[in-house]
C-alpha cells in the first residue's frame, strides 16, 4: 500500500537525450504491443488472403486464361507469375493501410493515447515515426507470410520471384504513409471509411494493371495507374520476376515516384501529428 | 520563498478572437500546491496545457523548471507527470502495460519500469485488476490509474487537470488521499479545479481564475478572510415571499447575496444574526450557518457561482 522504494525524482531518472534519440522505437514498442493483441486475426487475414485468392483467381481464372492463350502466356508468363508481384504489392498495401490509419484515429480521437504520449518527452514527430515503424513491422510480415503461401501453392513459377518482396513492401510503406497523413487531418472518419474502401481501395486494385496490363484499359482510365503505388510497385516486381519489359528510364520513374510517395507521406504526418497535437 | 519552478508573466493564449488567458502573473514554488480555480472556460486547461508544454503561449513569459517551453518541451516534460481532465489511457491495453508502455516514453530501463509498476498498481488500489483490460475499469479506477501513470517517471512536477470529476464522494476521497500523500513527499502539485471543496483541501495557495484573468491570488484561508467574512448565514423564506423580506434583510447585514432559492447573508456570527431575524418577527423556513467558503469568495469576486 505505502510506497516502499525511496522517490529519486525525475531529474536523476530521466535522460531527455536518450528519448530524443530512440522516442520513435518506444512509440513503435507500444504499438506492437498492441498489435500482438490481435495477432491471430492478423495471422489468419494473412493467411486466407491469398489463399482465396490463389484458389479463385490463380487457379480458376488463370486456368481459363492459359488454357486460352496457351504457350505464348500473358506477357509470355503463366498468369500467376504476371499475377503475383501485383498480389504481393496489395497484400503490402492492405496491411500499411490497416496499421496506419486505424492507430491515428485510435491516437486522435478515439482513445487520444497520441496526446498522452505527447505529454512525456516525445515529438509529435517520433510518434508519427513510431505509428509508422510498427505499420512498416507489419507490412514485412504480412508480405512475407503471403510469399510463403503462394510458395507452398506452387504459384511461385520464377526463381527471382522473390525480389517482388522489397518491391511491395516499398509500396505498401508509401501508401501508408500517404493514409497516416491523410488520417491525421481527419475529423469525421465515417465518411472517410466509406470514401475510401469504394473511391480509392477498389479502384486502386481494379484499376492498376493488377489483372491486365494497364495499357489494355482505355487512355482516359490509365491515370489511376499512374497515381497508384500499386500500379508502379507491380511493374518493377513484374520486372524483377520474369523480366518483364520496361525502359531504363520507366525503371526509374516507377522506383522514383515510390520513393516521393513514401516521402512526402512522412513528412506530411510528421507535419500534421505536430499540428493536431498542439492545438 | 524557496526556488520558483514555474514562473508566467503577462502570460496569453488566444483562439481565434477569443483570449482564453489575458496576461496573467503567477509563480509556483518548489513543493508547493498550487490551484487554478475557477468555472468552466475560465482558461484553466489552457494554462495547463501551456505548462505541460504541448501548446504554445502567443504572448508572455513562461519558465518552467528554468526553460522556456517554446524551445526546450521534450527536456522540459521529461519532469512533469501529467494527469489531463479526459482520461487518455491505452484502452486495449492491460492495467500494467499502460503503466510499463508510459514508463517507456521516458527513456526508463525495462527492470526499472516492471518494478515502479507494482508499486503504482498498489498505490492506485488496483492489484486485483492488474491484468484486466483498461476498458473493463470504472470510472474512478481509471483516474486513479492515469494518476498512477503520471507518477511512473517520479516527477518533480505533477499537473493534474480537473482530477476528480464525474468521481463518487467515495472515489474522490480516495484520491484526495493519495494526493495528499504526494504531496507529503515533497512532490510540487499544480492542480486545476472547480470544487470549492477539493482546493481548500489541497491547495496551499491558489488563483481564482474568471474569462482568462486572475481575479484574486492566496491560500485558502487568507482568500476567505480577504474576500468573506467567518460566517455565512443561508435562509430560505420560499419563492414567493423572498421578494418581501428583501430589504428587511439588507437592513440587517453589511452583504447579502440573492441567489434564486435563497440569501447568504455574510456576517461575523450567524447565529445572532439569525436570533435578530426571529426577533424582528421574521420567521424563514430553513436556516443553516456554515464558515465562509471559497464558493463564497468566487461570489463576491465575479457576482456568480461556481456551477451554473
Amino acid at each position: 500500500m505505502s510506497m516502499t522504494t525511496i522517490r529519486q525524482g525525475s531529474a536523476q531518472l530521466v535522460n531527455s537525450e536518450k528519448v530524443r534519440l530512440r522516442g520513435a522505437l518506444y512509440v513503435a514498442e507500444a504499438r506492437i504491443r498492441s498489435m500482438m493483441k490481435w495477432i491471430w486475426l492478423i495471422i489468419g487475414i494473412a493467411i486466407a488472403n491469398p489463399v482465396l485468392y490463389l484458389i479463385s483467381v490463380g487457379i480458376g481464372l488463370g486456368g481459363l486464361i492459359d488454357e486460352s492463350v496457351g504457350v505464348a502466356g500473358v506477357d509470355g508468363v503463366k498468369y500467376l507469375t504476371f499475377l503475383a508481384p501485383a498480389l504481393l504489392a496489395q497484400a503490402a498495401i492492405q496491411g500499411a493501410l490497416e496499421e496506419t490509419v486505424y492507430p491515428t484515429i485510435e491516437g486522435f480521437k478515439w482513445n487520444r493515447t497520441f496526446f498522452s504520449m505527447n505529454s512525456t518527452p516525445l515529438s509529435g514527430v517520433q510518434i508519427s515515426i513510431g505509428v509508422f515503424l510498427a505499420a512498416f513491422f507489419r507490412t514485412v510480415y504480412t508480405v512475407l507470410f503471403y510469399f510463403g503461401v503462394m510458395w507452398a501453392f506452387g504459384a511461385l513459377d520464377s526463381p527471382a520471384a522473390w525480389l517482388a518482396i522489397p518491391t511491395a513492401i516499398l509500396a505498401g510503406t508509401a501508401f501508408g504513409a500517404l493514409m497516416q497523413a491523410l488520417a491525421a487531418r481527419l475529423e469525421n472518419e465515417n465518411i472517410f471509411f466509406v470514401v475510401l474502401g469504394r473511391f480509392i481501395m477498389m479502384p486502386l486494385f481494379l484499376f492498376s494493371g493488377t489483372f491486365f496490363p494497364l495499357t489494355s484499359m482505355p487512355f482516359f482510365l490509365q491515370w489511376i495507374g499512374w497515381i497508384s503505388p500499386l500500379w508502379h510497385a507491380t511493374e518493377l516486381g513484374r520486372y524483377l520476376t520474369y523480366g518483364h519489359a520496361i525502359s531504363p528510364l520507366m525503371l526509374w520513374v516507377h522506383f522514383l515516384l515510390l520513393v516521393s510517395m513514401l516521402v512526402v507521406g512522412l513528412y506530411l504526418s510528421a507535419r500534421l501529428f505536430t499540428k493536431r497535437l498542439a492545438k | 520563498m524557496s526556488e520558483s519552478l514555474i514562473s508566467a508573466r503577462g502570460l496569453t493564449k488566444k483562439f481565434g478572437d477569443l483570449v482564453a488567458v489575458d496576461g496573467i502573473d503567477f509563480d509556483v514554488s518548489k513543493g508547493e500546491s498550487f490551484g487554478l480555480l475557477g468555472p468552466n472556460g475560465a482558461g484553466k486547461s489552457t494554462v495547463m496545457r501551456m505548462i505541460g508544454a504541448t501548446s504554445q503561449r502567443d504572448a508572455g513569459v513562461l519558465t518552467i523548471l528554468g526553460k522556456d517551453p517554446d524551445k526546450h518541451g521534450p527536456q522540459i516534460r521529461a519532469h512533469l507527470g501529467v494527469v489531463p481532465q479526459q482520461d487518455n489511457l491505452d484502452t486495449e491495453l492491460s492495467v500494467v502495460e499502460n503503466l510499463y508502455i508510459y514508463g517507456r516514453y521516458f527513456g526508463l530501463p525495462r527492470a526499472f519500469v516492471k518494478s515502479k509498476v507494482e508499486e503504482l498498481v498498489a498505490f492506485a488500489q488496483l492489484e486485483e485488476k492488474r491484468n484486466a483490460k483498461v476498458q473493463s475499469l470504472s470510472g474512478g479506477m481509471k483516474r486513479r490509474l492515469t494518476i498512477a501513470r503520471a507518477l511512473v517517471s517520479e516527477p518533480e512536477i505533477l499537473m493534474l487537470d480537473e482530477p476528480t470529476t464525474g468521481l463518487d464522494p467515495q472515489a474522490r476521497h480516495i484520491l484526495w488521499d493519495r494526493l495528499f500523500r504526494l504531496k507529503e513527499q515533497g512532490v510540487t502539485l499544480v492542480i486545476t479545479t472547480h470544487f470549492m471543496d477539493e482546493a481548500e483541501q489541497l491547495c496551499d495557495r491558489l488563483i481564482v481564475m474568471d474569462k482568462g484573468k486572475i481575479m484574486a491570488e492566496g491560500s485558502p484561508s487568507s482568500l476567505i478572510k480577504d474576500y468573506s467574512t467567518k460566517e455565512v448565514l443561508e435562509v430560505r423564506f420560499g419563492s414567493d415571499r423572498n421578494q418581501e423580506v428583501a430589504d428587511s434583510l439588507r437592513a440587517m447585514c453589511q452583504r447579502i447575496e440573492e441567489l434564486p432559492d435563497r440569501f447568504l447573508m455574510y456576517t461575523e456570527d450567524g447565529e445572532s444574526l439569525l436570533e435578530k431575524i426571529y426577533a424582528s418577527g421574521l420567521h424563514p423556513k430553513t436556516s443553516l450557518v456554515r464558515r465562509s467558503s471559497l464558493e463564497d469568495v468566487f461570489l463576491r469576486l465575479t457576482g456568480r457561482t461556481l456551477i451554473e
